[in-house]
């Protein structure tokens, strides 16, 4: 029996037999891991709401033939509650794990960036500081990013050409150029551009300022974009709850709440 | 493999939940030496579960008529209405003799990642029920998972323009368990629904 330890967020989970469960993982040295937690959905389980998704948690687990399982838990950033108390952080919040699951494919692969990128934008969605829609824009946008599909809203993403350009193509990757502007590509508003740009750099104040009819145009591009790299749809995105005037406010109680598992 | 019959019996009993291949194998050997007569009546609450079970049409529990043994109880409260995610989950608050009032089963949690909106629960049939009963308080009874914290989080949002009390079962230590085996989410729940003792 060989014993690892791991950070790692919860992604999502699913009913196994009696009262167990199968629990999907993004951990920071292994990549995604599927495991089972042996006994959660009994009211008397230790493990209970360590394993349940949005959880940034310490855990060990030791290795079995097909699945791992799941021996203990520590919670490092217990989110759940204040996302799944806020009806728009949660359908944001699911998006941005499904879509963290969709992007980490092979199991044991690491993917170190996408998990920083993953927990931080968790714990900036729990924490309320940002609209959450823009919230799962962003994290959304940098995912593809980090795995390798980084687009491109000033420089042309064909030629290189400086920008800023006006026309859009989902399939070329960003701007693009007069020149190389193939068909079907989009002229969204300038705003719209600028609004994509600084989700992706990480430029809060300028995204924050933005309008709502221009997050609308962004996501429904970012939506497309996901879409296209993924090659199928997100399920949750349909479901995503957006734009009911919810701005930054400030942080209720603390998330971040340690404690440990009985040996 | 058995031959035809023994075989298909064995797939069929392989199909339930729980039950693997050996297992399978035990039950179909079991019902093969067992009386005919017992054979026979399983086979009849069979075809009758099939056949007559379907939902009550007011509050979405299982029931063998139109509307279900607590929906048609005239003793029941009809002022508070518990909402549940699941028929077991009427029978788990029933076994607890406290509660007196009537049900709505939603059937499911609100689970963007399954693909299970407000649209594929019977939400709507919630609204329609409140709207014409003369209901005063809600008690949001789903899971105290992720999912049930979420659905109840957007029926709260949902219903309480309606004017309704809306209150949420209590989260805290499980009776006859030990303080120090509590996990910190439900060891905090506890803390914030602590109740004064009236001695």
């Amino acid at each position: 029996m060989s014993l690892y330890r791991d950070e790692a967020v919860v992604l999502r989970t699913q009913k196994l037999g009696e009262a167990d469960r199968i629990v999907t993982l993004l951990t920071r040295e292994r990549g995604k891991v599927r495991a089972v937690a042996k006994g959660v959905r009994k009211t008397r389980s230790r493990l209970g709401s360590r394993v349940e998704p949005f959880m940034l948690i310490d855990i060990q687990l030791y290795e079995g033939r097909s699945l791992d399982v799941v021996t203990q838990v520590e919670t490092i950033g217990a989110f759940g509650l204040q996302i799944a108390g806020d009806y728009g952080r949660y359908t944001a919040g699911t998006a941005m794990l499904e879509t963290a699951d969709r992007l980490a494919n092979a199991e044991g692969d690491p993917s170190l960036q996408l998990f920083l990128l993953l927990a931080g934008g968790l714990r900036v969605l729990a924490e309320g500081s940002h609209d959450p829609g823009l919230v799962l824009d962003a994290f959304l946008l940098r995912a593809l990013a980090v795995s390798g599909w980084a687009p491109s809203f000033t420089d042309c993403a064909r030629c290189g050409a400086a920008g800023p350009h006006l026309a859009l193509s989902v399939a070329s990757g960003g701007s693009v150029c007069p020149l190389c502007r193939p068909a079907g590509s989009v002229a969204p508003h300038r705003d719209t551009l600028d609004l994509l740009a600084a989700l992706l750099t990480g430029d809060w104040p300028a995204a924050d300022g933005s309008e709502e009819r221009r997050r609308r145009e962004a996501s429904g591009i970012i939506a497309a974009y996901v879409q296209w790299h993924l090659e199928r749809q997100v399920r949750s995105l349909r479901l995503v709850e957006r734009g009911r005037g919810e701005g930054p406010r400030p942080a209720g109680r603390p998330c971040a709440v340690n404690g440990t598992t009985p040996g | 493999m058995y031959e035809g019959v023994v075989q298909d019996l064995i797939d069929e009993l392989g199909r339930l939940p729980g039950v693997g291949p050996k297992s399978a194998q035990r039950i179909a050997f079991h019902l093969l030496q067992a009386d005919p007569t017992d054979i026979r009546r399983l086979v009849e609450v069979l075809v009758e579960v099939t056949e007559k079970v379907r939902f009550c049409s007011l509050c979405g529990n299982v029931s063998a008529q139109e509307l279900c043994r607590i929906c048609s109880d005239a003793r029941r409260d009809p002022s508070v209405l518990c909402v549940v995610e699941e028929p077991k989950d009427v029978v788990a608050i029933e076994k607890t003799r406290e509660f007196r009032g009537r049900y709505h089963v939603l059937g499911g949690a609100i689970s963007p990642i399954e693909g299970i909106g407000p649209d594929d629960l019977r939400v709507k049939e919630l609204v329609t029920r409140l709207a014409s009963d003369d209901v005063t308080e809600i008690i949001l009874a789903t899971d105290p998972n992720l999912e049930g914290e979420a659905t109840a989080t957007y029926l709260a949002r949902l219903l309480k323009p309606m004017g309704l009390r809306v209150t949420r079962l209590a989260s805290g230590l499980p009776v006859g368990g030990d303080l120090e085996y509590a996990d910190e989410l439900t060891l905090g729940r506890a803390f914030e629904g602590r109740r004064l003792l009236d001695v």
